[in-house]
């Protein structure tokens, strides 16, 4: 076995194939975010931003076929991410089968320790959000199939905003599992050095701050009355 | 000073282990920890008892054997006040009278107990043995200026040479991973000329020893690098995992 067949077996090589399924992650959670955002320029807008992502790439390609293509890359790189997660952790487990009596960690911090938790909590939180707002059926009170807009502010506006809490918590999970992934990236890739780590810190940062704040602001303006239904 | 030490104590690696007390009564604040250890199994063997098992050679924290994680930290090394020590390196007036000191071994799969607080680091030695060496024809040693290197590349090299492969990165790691160590060992090499020619095979093939001896895989925590004596950086492992791409990409598959 040489080169690529053999990558996948290193400790490393699963390493870089969670960095990279990870990376993908990142940009469909970013253009998710900021497709989000299109929500403040009002219901017509928002509605055919959502209809413009099922005719996108035409007249190449047909109706839905772009979105669908980038489900199979996403929903793809889920499930690489998530085996490499998985061989990672239990290979991580029987390294160190009998455990220490008193062990002090002297760096590390919550977003570093709480990655796989925070994976496993994304996981669920995802299913739950499509359940939610794709498929709508199962915890949507009145879902419109034609009516994104809608569906977002009754969504948020149903149970008594408890499930706005549920995407802020998710949300927080989201921060810290950015945060430590997207610096775990760069180092894995190989990018860190004496000269950019600092700058790739900070990178790391903005990006955990910045995407699921961005998300942050559609729910919580549904709470404040910043966006509704007209009438 | 009185101290209590809890001593991680096991006759083998096929029996069980487990911490027993001992009372120290007059420890002075200016002995090391080791002379510290020393005093106390003078006492054990003329008590009749078997006294505690632990490496050390040197003593001026450079040989690397020494190894022992003292009340869950390798090498005992308290960030704010004690950094980049081995424990051979550490005084007991670190320590505050009355306080217990648990000591325990190295724990991973990679290194097996033998006895007491030592382990089998030849794990070490393999990973070594598998790429950390460059072959050159023998003869008359070159002249030393024959081959220019520049300044930062022989600086990058010396930093990763530090290393004195004690295992405290090891030790340290929540996954038992190897890679700060292994990633120095190869780093102090890949940055010079004579190391270029077998630099992509040696990669693979000390990453691939790694693996095989049972190491966990790092998640970028950087515990290692707080622990370690030498403070190698962690920039070493980024090059690692940057040069083990590359020879995957050239199709160079592992010879160990
Ligand atoms: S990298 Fe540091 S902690 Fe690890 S073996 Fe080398 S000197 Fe010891
Ligand atoms: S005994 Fe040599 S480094 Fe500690």
């Amino acid at each position: 076995m040489v080169g690529i067949s053999h990558f996948p077996n290193t400790t490393i090589g699963k390493k870089v194939i969670m960095a990279l399924t990870g990376l993908i992650w990142i940009g469909f959670v970013a253009g998710h975010m900021f497709g989000n955002l299109k929500i403040f320029m009002g219901e017509e807008h928002f509605n055919h931003y959502a209809h413009g992502l099922r005719t996108l790439g035409e007249p190449l390609l047909a109706y839905g076929q772009a979105l669908w293509i980038a489900r199979i890359v996403v929903i793809v790189a889920l499930v690489a991410h998530i085996w490499s997660a998985i061989s990672l952790t239990l290979l991580n487990k029987q390294a160190r089968s009998s455990g220490y009596v008193q062990h002090r960690k002297l760096n590390a911090n919550a977003a570093q320790m709480t990655m796989i938790y925070g994976g496993i909590a994304l996981v669920l939180f995802i299913l739950f959000h499509l359940m939610h707002f794709t498929l709508g059926a199962v915890v949507h009170p009145s879902f419109d199939p034609d009516n994104p807009y809608y569906n977002v502010v009754i969504g948020f506006q149903s149970y008594g905003y408890i499930l706005v809490v549920v995407y802020l918590v998710a949300l927080i999970a989201l921060a810290l599992h950015l945060y430590h992934g997207m610096w775990s990236v760069f180092q894995t890739l190989g990018l860190n050095n004496k000269t950019y780590t600092d700058a790739l810190r900070i990178l790391a940062w903005l990006v955990a701050i910045f995407i699921p704040l961005g998300f942050a602001l559609v729910p919580l303006s549904v709470v404040f009355g910043i966006i509704g239904l007209e009438g | 000073m009185k101290l209590t030490l809890r001593v991680w104590r096991q006759k083998n690696s096929n029996t069980q282990g487990k911490l027993e007390d001992h009372q120290l009564d007059d420890v002075s604040p200016d002995s090391s920890f080791l002379e510290m250890i020393d005093d106390l199994n003078e006492k054990l063997t003329n008590e009749g008892n078997e006294p505690i098992a632990f490496d050390h050679d040197c003593r001026e924290g450079i040989c690397g054997m020494c190894s022992l994680v003292v009340n869950g930290v390798a090498h005992g090394q308290d960030r704010e006040l004690i950094k980049a020590v081995t424990i051979c390196q550490l005084h007991m007036r670190n320590f505050k009278g009355g306080e217990t000191i648990v000591l325990e071994p190295w724990r991973a799969e990679g290194f097996p107990l033998l006895k007491d607080l030592i382990v089998d680091r030849g794990a070490f030695d393999r990973i070594i043995q598998a790429g950390g060496f460059i072959s050159v024809g023998t003869g008359s040693a070159p002249d030393a200026n024959a081959l220019p290197i520049p300044k930062k590349n022989a600086d990058i090299s010396m930093d990763a040479a530090a290393c004195i492969g004690c295992g405290a990165c090891v030790a340290a790691c929540p996954n038992a991973s190897a890679m700060l160590f292994t990633s120095a060992k190869m780093g102090s090499l890949n940055h010079l000329p004579q190391g270029q020619t077998e630099r992509y095979q040696r990669v693979v093939n000390m990453v691939t020893q790694m693996d095989n001896e049972g190491f966990g895989a790092c998640t970028n925590m950087a515990e290692c690098e707080a622990a370690c004596p030498k403070e190698i950086s962690l920039d070493f492992i980024a090059q690692m995992n940057r040069d083990l791409i590359t020879a995957t990409l050239k199709g160079i598959g592992p010879t160990v």
